[in-house]
């Protein structure tokens, strides 16, 4: 359904290798993201799925390969990555929230310096987000008095915030207890129904079946196969899929 | 009553116009204390008086040994106003128990050694002036180590982390030829010792001034700036790696991530270590007798060359510096304390 949407970001073999090659963390990967597509990466850990994923938005310098978003390349020089990077959320495992900063202040901070939101206007789309997550009530609390599952409901709204294109998730339910691996589910899956482009590296492959629109699964730096979740959890293809796919369902 | 009052006003005259103001000002300073104190025993006594009826022992003691202190503190101050108006009018009248003690006291060695080291010619202006330099050294070379420090750190770490993002040119050799030259810089300064670098300084460099402050803070800046970039740049590096990717991904520049988020949680961290570098340079310009500079030790030395006694003079200077070096890290604790509650809060 999404087919013949318009292209976001489209990578070409793409390469990042460590210690002079002899890691090859990614090993020529090609796939576009178009929009509204909720792309869900699977695969062995040390795959490289979050060397991919922080590609995307130059985290991680690739060693070959391009990667163009929007049409724009986005390694050339010419390229201002922190501009770009405005456009891509990212929520990281570790949630990785400001402990000096109150919740409210984690999520105006970047709109305020960057999008010169004034503070009224930041705090009131704050709250307007941390109300569709639940937590306008803790918009004064710093991040050490959340749960698990709560800060990485902030984090996520934290991008949402920037008003980003896309939004990349790096395993964000792989740090939480699991009474609290739902909550966060929860709020990716409202996302990606409003329609939010979406890439997530995840082992929860019930929300890859779910609320997956393609499935990636990634081995050895390369991907192996991809296709509609269906496929990918009915019909797979590959035999390290379907060991894999044994190993985690 | 008339005679009394009247020698009063010849003893008056005798003392300058100068030392009547400073000794009233001292009067006044003291006597507010010294009246405070004790009524503040007063109440913490009676604290622990009511804390006794409620049966909370550990707290009663406490209180009672507050109490106790206050009120010795208070003894103690009212014994001094009393000598300062002995000083002022000689003819005062005073209890005879304490004109007993008064008299035993002046005519023991301690209060003859303590004479002669600090009251004769006005010596005691060694140790005063002394002070008085000493803290302005450490002041304005803990300034000049901050400032260096920070700069020095910035760079180091900087470079460090950008190195791979640089697409090279002219911006990255300049961070690359600063980058080693702080790498310079804090091997010769920790590699020799803060005295040699004072005389190099004022013998080599400096060789035609004669301004012995401005070398001292100079030489002790350059020295506390190393000590003070590899705080900082610990401090820069205990901050999580996530927090960098977290602001570069929000799309702040290396810059804006640094003031708004690395900064301000790396500067937590190093406060409590910045405050004992202090500390640490307090004692350590001790040395400047090296070049001649008169500060606290060498005013005491100095009080030990013409008295030819060095338990008075020496033990002085010790427990000046004790009590400085006391009353920072009293601070210091205060601000880890802060700085704990904050975090939890
Ligand atoms: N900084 C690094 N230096 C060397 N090797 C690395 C580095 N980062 C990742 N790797 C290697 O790259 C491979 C892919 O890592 P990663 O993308 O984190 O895998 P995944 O997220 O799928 O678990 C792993 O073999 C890992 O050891
Ligand atoms: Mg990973």
């Amino acid at each position: 359904m999404n087919a013949d949407n318009e292209v976001i970001i489209s990578v070409k073999d793409l390469k990042k290798y460590y210690d002079d090659g002899e890691v090859k963390a990614l090993d020529g990967v090609t796939t576009d993201i178009r929009k509204g597509e909720v792309v869900v990466v699977i695969g062995p850990s040390g795959s490289g799925k979050s060397t991919f994923l922080r590609s995307l938005n130059l985290l991680e310098r690739p060693t070959g390969g391009t990667i163009t978003f929007d049409g724009e390349d986005i390694m050339s020089p010419a390229t201002d990555i922190n501009k770009l990077r405005q456009k891509m959320g990212m929520v990281f495992q570790h949630f990785n929230l400001f402990p000096h900063l109150t919740v409210l202040r984690n999520m105006t901070i970047a709109p305020m310096k960057l999008h010169g939101l004034s503070k009224d206007e930041a705090e009131k789309k704050a709250m307007a987000l941390l109300e569709r997550v639940g937590l306008d009530d803790r918009a004064k609390a710093y991040p050490s008095q959340l749960s698990g599952g709560q800060k990485q409901r902030i984090a996520i709204v934290r991008a949402l915030a920037m008003d980003p294109e896309v939004m990349l998730f790096d395993e964000p339910t792989s740090a939480l207890d699991p009474e609290m691996v739902g909550e966060v589910l929860d709020v990716m899956k409202k996302l990606a129904d409003a329609g939010m482009t979406m890439v997530c590296v995840t082992h929860e492959m019930g929300f890859a079946r779910e609320v997956g629109t393609r499935v990636i699964f990634m081995d050895c730096g390369t991907i192996i196969e991809e296709n509609t979740p269906e496929e990918i959890f009915g019909n797979p293809q590959n035999e390290r899929l379907k060991s894999f796919l044994k190993k985690v369902l | 009553m008339g005679k009394q009052s009247e020698s009063k006003q010849s003893e008056l005259i005798m003392v300058s116009r100068k030392k009547y103001a400073a000794m009233i000002l001292l009067f006044g300073i003291l006597s507010v204390p010294a009246s405070v104190f004790p009524v503040l025993g007063l109440v913490f006594g009676i604290i622990a008086i009511s804390m006794y009826v409620k049966n909370n022992s550990v707290k009663t003691l406490m209180m009672a040994d507050v109490g106790k202190t206050l009120g010795l503190i208070g003894l103690i101050l009212n014994l001094i106003i009393t000598e300062i108006e002995l000083l002022f009018f000689p003819l005062e009248k005073i209890p005879s128990w304490l004109a007993k003690y008064r008299e035993v006291f002046f005519a023991s060695d301690f209060w003859l050694d303590f004479e002669n080291n600090f009251l004769t010619d006005t010596r005691y202006t060694y140790i005063g002036k002394g002070l008085l330099t000493t803290f302005q050294v450490t002041i304005f070379a803990a300034l000049l180590g901050i400032g260096l420090g920070v700069v020095v750190a910035l760079v180091r770490s900087s470079y460090e982390t950008l190195k791979d993002e640089l697409k090279g040119g002219f911006g990255k050799a300049v961070l690359f030829v600063l980058y080693k030259i702080c790498g310079v810089y804090l091997t010769v300064i920790r590699g020799t010792p803060v005295v040699v670098q004072l005389m190099i300084i004022y013998f080599v460099i400096f060789a035609s001034s004669n301004n012995k402050v401005l070398v001292a803070v100079l030489a002790f800046g350059i020295n506390s700036g190393a000590y003070v970039a590899e705080i900082i740049r610990g401090g820069i590096m205990s901050v999580d790696k996530g927090q960098f990717e977290a602001g570069r991904s929000l799309g702040f520049g290396y810059v804006r991530t640094m003031a708004l988020i690395i900064i301000p949680q790396a500067f937590k961290t190093v406060l409590p270590s910045l405050a004992n570098e202090f500390i640490v340079l307090i004692k350590e310009t001790s040395v400047s007798g090296y070049i001649g500079l008169q500060e606290l030790t060498k005013g005491g030395d100095i009080i030990r060359s013409r008295t030819y006694s060095a338990f008075m003079p020496l033990i002085a200077v010790a427990l000046i510096y004790l009590v400085i070096v006391m009353f920072f890290s009293w601070l210091v604790s205060l601000l880890e304390r802060g700085l704990k509650k904050n975090e939890r809060r």
